[in-house]
């Protein structure tokens, strides 16, 4: 196995990962709930189509909404059932809570496919390619949901392609799972990807902290042999798995915001992409279903679960032992960066990566807020190299000025300086509330040079 | 579509709660000066706490009044420590038989000219604690350079009693049979600089009974409890290691350097060490979050700066100690420093 040597990461900071409790059990399978909501908006890009109609009976596999575009994927029935309603539903995506048009199914709990499981060839073109990872419903799985296809771009020279077993962020343990259980499965999806995107090499990266992944993965990956793929293993640091992170720590090269990775020649795929891949081109069974994390101190036992994508909240925690008393938050995604779900009636969707149900003591925060004593903590653990102190300021005051010159689009808002102010001034949300300050800004310099010629 | 029923409580992201506060880091600072404060007091009688007594009092009561000035909420600020800890700073920094108005108006003049008026915590430019001191030193120059000898049983001077003591600092009377000049002496750091003055070596100054091993007695005890409590507030991760030790590298490579050109003529780096307030400057007060440079670079030329400019004032200047002054006049240079070493943004050129 070739070493892959990693280079120092900004900022940053180690985290109490309290990812423990939801790795004692293995991945938890076969949960059919009696009905799915599945969002016809998965991803990024615009919605799929809806292709059935209020009473069409489907089939596992069958699929539900077709996209229109490359920079969209189709929607598909993750078991056999009836469509019963098409309606707008709150589910929960990439960056928030969002109103989409869902596809609701009762499931009939039989689970019939709609056709026997057998190979599907790569195809020789990247028109094909790109339609067959459409058709498939594979969208990048780490959260971001970017359409895999959308990233195969003819032309563009891929030297590196990184698969992301990093998943840095503390609860998220469904990619450490997936790893573990499903080795083969991502070392043999990482080499379709690659030939996918042409990619010279390939480097896996995982946590330190991950040890038993990076044991089961070495393992595998030398078993299988591939030329040219190797395993990183990277310093246990929030935010080290963030894709300009990812690619900072192990080439050395900063990827700015107005920029894409791919445009140096870097290519970031999640372990469970691979997973996804590897899975419809040997079964020819699309992107259905997603390892989600449930955790907290919430919910009665904490674990991983393979959920069919719909599968309302509600019966992923009554999956994993239910409610514990007095559950008060209920956070899609990380600790760090998921956000607050209004109810447990929101459906999984791809996003979804992890849920936490949180007790009282777990997320209590004293309410009390400190001027800024300027003690630069900020600064020192902020990825972006950002000064928070001053951004602070530059946003109170609704200075787009300094917004600008302060460089408010690099912050990721992965959160570590909200976890190092003693004044617990909530950074992170001032700096989000500020974009639209910004965004203003620009638009009246733009204004008013046009009319000044 | 029926809007979702809120069943959960929606906040922003990142749920994981603050690690540190204000009052808690404040706290914990007043902490690790407690060691020292005792064998301060086991060396130089009560005056430390009773000074500390005093401060305290006079710094809470000017922030009150002065938040109450301002129209601001009194409660919250009072108890975020930071008066406190400007008041313990200052009372270390107070000779320990003084009139009560000397620390009281130290204090004050700390709270009011050195935080309050630029807005409160946070706001200031200037180390607090350093302004009360710089303020008191040039309005009563006999009363903040007469200190106490240590207790040691061959230094022959007379000694108070604790309600003496107090007497003392509440009325300025002295028993009859006392006078100012019996109890109190110059310190070593004035002694350094009046030989150098006068001529005489250093070698032959330091023979007075007041001179240790390394510096000052009794100081260089208090010098290392100090030290020790400095190293936890590095090891709790208060403070940085930084600050202090480009204080310190920065005092004792001209001392070191000068010392092997002219033993005889210039104090050694282990005197510049365990004298006066290095210590205390290095891992308090410099130290001090509001006042110091905020980026690493920034850091460690803030931190340099006052070490070289501590030793230049001790060496060849005419104040009692130099720590003061050296931190007030980088605190002004901490905005032109932290500009020129702001980090250079993730990504851009």
């Amino acid at each position: 196995m070739l070493k892959f040597t990693t280079r120092r990461v900004t900022g940053g900071l180690r985290l109490p990962a309290n990812k423990l409790r939801s790795t004692e059990t293995p991945i938890r399978r076969g949960l059919i709930p009696p009905r799915l909501v599945i969002s016809t908006r998965q991803h990024r890009g615009p919605a799929a189509i809806p292709v059935v109609g209020i009473g069409t009976a489907v089939l596992r596999g069958e699929t539900l909404a077709r996209a229109e575009s490359q920079a969209s994927a189709d929607v598909h029935a993750p078991t056999s059932g009836r469509v019963v309603a098409i309606e707008t539903r709150a589910v929960p995506l990439a960056t928030g809570v969002a109103t989409e048009s869902c596809i609701v199914l009762d499931t009939d709990g039989l689970d019939r496919r709609v056709a026997e499981p057998s190979p599907v060839e790569l195809a020789a073109t990247d028109d094909e390619r790109r339609r067959q990872l459409t058709r498939a419903g594979i969208v990048g799985l780490g959260g971001a949901v970017y359409p895999t296809a959308a990233k195969l771009r003819t032309g563009a020279r891929c030297e590196l392609l990184i698969v992301n077993g990093a998943e840095c962020e503390p609860y998220i343990s469904c990619d450490d799972m997936l790893m573990r259980e499903g080795a083969e499965a991502i070392v043999r999806g990482a080499g379709i990807l690659r030939t996918i995107f042409s990619a010279e090499r390939c480097v896996i990266a995982i946590e330190r902290d991950k040890a038993l992944a990076i044991d089961v993965m070495t393992e595998t990956a030398d078993r299988i042999g591939e030329q040219g793929l190797s395993i990183a293993e990277l310093p246990s640091i929030y935010p080290a798995g963030g894709e300009r992170q990812l690619v900072e720590v192990l080439t050395g090269v900063e990827v700015p915001s107005s920029r894409y990775p791919a445009e140096f020649g870097y290519l970031c795929q999640n372990v469970g992409t691979a997973w996804a891949v590897y899975n419809y081109f040997t079964t020819g069974e699309p992107l259905t279903t997603r390892v989600v994390t449930v955790t907290g101190e919430g919910v009665g036992v904490p674990g991983n679960v393979e959920a069919m994508i719909g599968t309302p909240i509600a019966d992923l925690v009554a999956a994993c032992g239910g409610y514990k008393a007095n559950p008060v938050r209920l956070i899609h995604g990380g600790s760090m960066m998921g956000f607050a779900l209004p109810g447990d009636r929101l459906p999984v969707t791809k996003a979804s990566n992890c849920v936490i149900v949180g007790d009282p003591a777990e997320f209590h925060r004293d309410a009390r807020e400190w001027p800024c004593i300027r003690c630069g903590e900020c600064s020192n653990v902020c990825p972006a190299r950002l000064l928070p102190q001053d951004l602070l300021l530059a946003a109170r005051a609704g200075d787009g000025n300094g917004l600008e010159s302060l460089a408010l689009d690099e912050c990721i808002e992965c959160g570590v300086c909200d976890i190092v102010c003693p004044s617990h001034i909530p950074l992170t949300e001032i700096f989000r509330q500020a974009r639209p300050v910004l965004r203003r800004h620009r638009e009246q310099e733009a204004e008013a040079a046009k009319n000044g010629g | 579509m029926a809007a979702e029923p809120v069943d959960f409580e929606l906040a922003s992201a990142p749920h994981t709660p603050p690690k540190a506060s204000v009052p808690v880091m404040m706290r914990r600072v007043l902490y690790a000066l407690v060691p020292a404060a005792a064998c301060h007091s086991y060396f130089f009688g009560w005056g430390l706490l009773v000074n500390f007594a005093i401060c305290a009092l006079a710094a809470l009561l000017a922030e009150a009044a002065f938040l109450r000035l301002r129209g601001r909420t009194t409660r919250e600020a009072l108890r975020d420590n930071s008066a406190l800890l400007t008041a313990a700073l200052l009372a270390f920094a107070i000779p320990p038989l003084t009139p009560w108005w000397v620390p009281a108006i130290g204090a004050a003049a700390a709270i009011v000219l050195g935080k309050q008026i630029f807005g409160g915590l946070g706001k200031n430019l200037f180390n607090p604690a350093m302004v009360g001191y710089a303020i008191l030193l040039v309005s009563f120059p006999v009363e903040m350079t007469q200190w106490v000898p240590p207790r040691m049983g061959d230094i022959d001077y007379s000694r108070l009693t604790a309600l003496e003591h107090l007497s003392y600092t509440v009325t300025g009377e002295l028993p009859p049979e006392q006078s100012l000049d019996a109890l109190t002496r110059a310190t070593p750091l004035d002694l350094a600089r009046e030989g150098a003055r006068s001529g005489r070596s250093f070698s032959d100054v330091r023979a007075n009974s007041l001179f240790g091993d390394f510096g000052g007695r009794g100081w260089e005890w208090v010098n290392n409890f100090l030290i020790l409590g400095g190293l936890y507030l590095i090891y709790a991760g208060i403070i940085r290691w930084h600050i202090p030790i480009c204080v310190l590298a920065g005092l004792l490579l001209p001392a070191t350097v000068f010392y092997f050109v002219d033993a005889a003529r210039f104090a050694g780096p282990a005197f510049h060490l365990f004298s006066g307030g290095a210590v205390l400057g290095a891992f308090f007060i410099a130290t001090d979050p509001v006042s110091a440079a905020a980026t690493i670079k920034g850091r460690i030329i803030y931190g340099a700066a006052i070490g070289l400019l501590t030793y230049a004032i001790r060496t060849w200047g005419g104040y009692p100690d130099a720590i003061a002054f050296a931190v007030l006049l980088m605190n002004g240079a901490v905005p032109l420093i932290d500009r020129f070493t702001r980090p250079r943004v993730f990504g851009h050129g």
